[in-house]
């Protein structure tokens, strides 16, 4: 676990750099002021679970917002990275913790168990998550254009 | 051959591009794609997929840490916030330092090319420059022990780590002991020294248990910083500094030829 793979992890999971780092700022602020450092258990995946408790919130709380969807805003740079503008949006169109947990597994590299614990789950519902995941990006890249958000 | 015949489950599947089959039953899902052509082409599109968000984020890793997000502003800010507080957080902030290091660099390695997961030593090496990078920035308190204390700062890392560790002299190379802390490896606890040049520049040893016996010397370079790493006797050793390649090879040769000599003295 590092502030750098933090950072990483909340940019894909937001998308929105200045967002990502919010997250993680209020990550570490918990983190430290937290007892739970003090008894013992997986501290890296324990930051991870905080930093996506934080996003589900953020999220709960722009759903009572009307969101505004830039039609376009043209970012070249990353529509010159290949496939990157493509994926960003494939992302975007999965729910929240489908997201977290193949972030988690692709992104960070953390196992299953791993995942289980940080979404307090069992690892069977870590494995569907996954799967629809990855069935919903791949009709989305397919489709080759946005499909409608998914709500839970 | 059980393990040829049994059906493969999409479960599997994902398992299988995710690293977490057991080597028997992954060999035989590779041998059954082989003859699936459907199965193989959707296990294609998910490492694209994988590909794609490694390619699209992966980089965010390697961004400089801005300024607010840095442990000792936030500690400070914390520690305005509530006076009193100090001591609590100071120990939060420790625990929070060996979590960074202990967690070692997941992914750190997977940047960019298509790694997989670490492998154990590359998790000795990134978890060694994750602590080179954390504590060659500290100016206050960068050891535990300081180099003055050489015999007791030797003694007793060795006790900890529970093997007898070779405290190498470079002053030949213009480098002095700074010191050493402990640090928890990925497999038991690690030893970690430093030492600093003439102009300020530091570089650190870092020694954890590994799987395997022994390694030849490695190079990894990131973008200020870069390690020579090997695994001798069952010890991995990771030697990093700034990225002036051909003073960190005198370096680590030195640090190597030096732990050599310590183990055959040792018989």
């Amino acid at each position: 676990m590092t502030i750098p793979a933090l950072r990483r992890f909340a940019r894909a999971l937001t998308r929105d750099a200045e967002a990502a780092d919010d997250l993680v700022q209020d990550t570490l602020v918990r983190a430290l002021r937290s007892e739970h450092l003090f008894h013992g258990g997986e501290v890296r995946t324990w930051m991870y679970t905080i930093l996506a408790n934080l996003n589900r919130n953020r999220l709960r709380s722009l759903a009572r917002r009307p969101v505004m969807v830039p039609v376009d805003d043209g970012d070249a740079a990353v529509d010159a990275a290949e496939g990157g503008r493509d994926i960003e949006r494939a992302l975007a169109t999965l729910v929240d913790e489908q997201r977290q947990a193949l972030l988690l597994v692709v992104l960070e590299g953390l196992s299953y168990r791993e995942v289980a614990d940080i979404q307090g789950v069992p690892i069977g519902t870590v494995m569907s998550r996954l799967a629809r995941a990855r069935q919903q990006l791949k009709t989305f890249l397919e489709g080759g254009r946005p499909a409608l958000r998914r709500v839970k | 051959m059980t393990e040829y015949d049994r059906p493969v489950t999409e479960d599997e599947l994902h398992a299988y591009v995710d690293g977490e089959l057991p080597d028997d039953r992954r060999e035989a899902v590779t041998a059954w794609l082989a003859s699936h052509t459907d199965a193989a082409g959707i296990v294609a599109a998910w490492r694209t997929q994988a590909d794609d968000i490694r390619a699209r984020y992966g980089a965010v890793a390697h961004e400089p840490i801005p300024e607010r997000l840095q442990l000792d502003r936030i500690l400070a800010a914390d520690r305005g916030a509530r006076p009193g507080g100090r001591r609590f957080t100071a120990m939060a902030a420790a625990a929070v330092f060996a979590a960074f290091i202990a967690g070692g660099g997941a992914g750190w390695f997977a940047h960019g090319a298509a790694v997989k997961k670490p492998s154990a030593f590359d998790a000795i090496t990134a978890d060694a420059l994750e602590a080179y990078r954390l504590y060659v920035v500290e100016v206050r308190h960068p050891v535990e022990v300081p180099g003055s204390e050489q015999a007791h700062l030797r003694q007793w890392l060795s006790k900890r780590v529970g093997y007898e560790l070779s405290l190498p002299d470079l002053s030949s190379l213009g480098l002095k002991l700074v010191g050493g802390r402990l640090l928890p490896g990925p497999s038991g606890a690690a030893a970690f020294y430093m030492y600093e040049g003439p102009s300020g520049e530091r570089y650190t040893i870092y020694c954890a248990k590994a799987a395997q016996p022994a390694t030849a010397l490695r190079f990894k370079s990131g973008a200020r910083d870069a390690a020579f790493t090997w695994v001798d006797d069952k010890v991995g050793y990771v030697v990093s500094g700034p990225s002036d390649r051909d003073k960190l090879e005198s370096v680590a040769k030195n640090v190597y030829d030096q732990v050599d000599k310590g183990a055959a003295k040792k018989g």
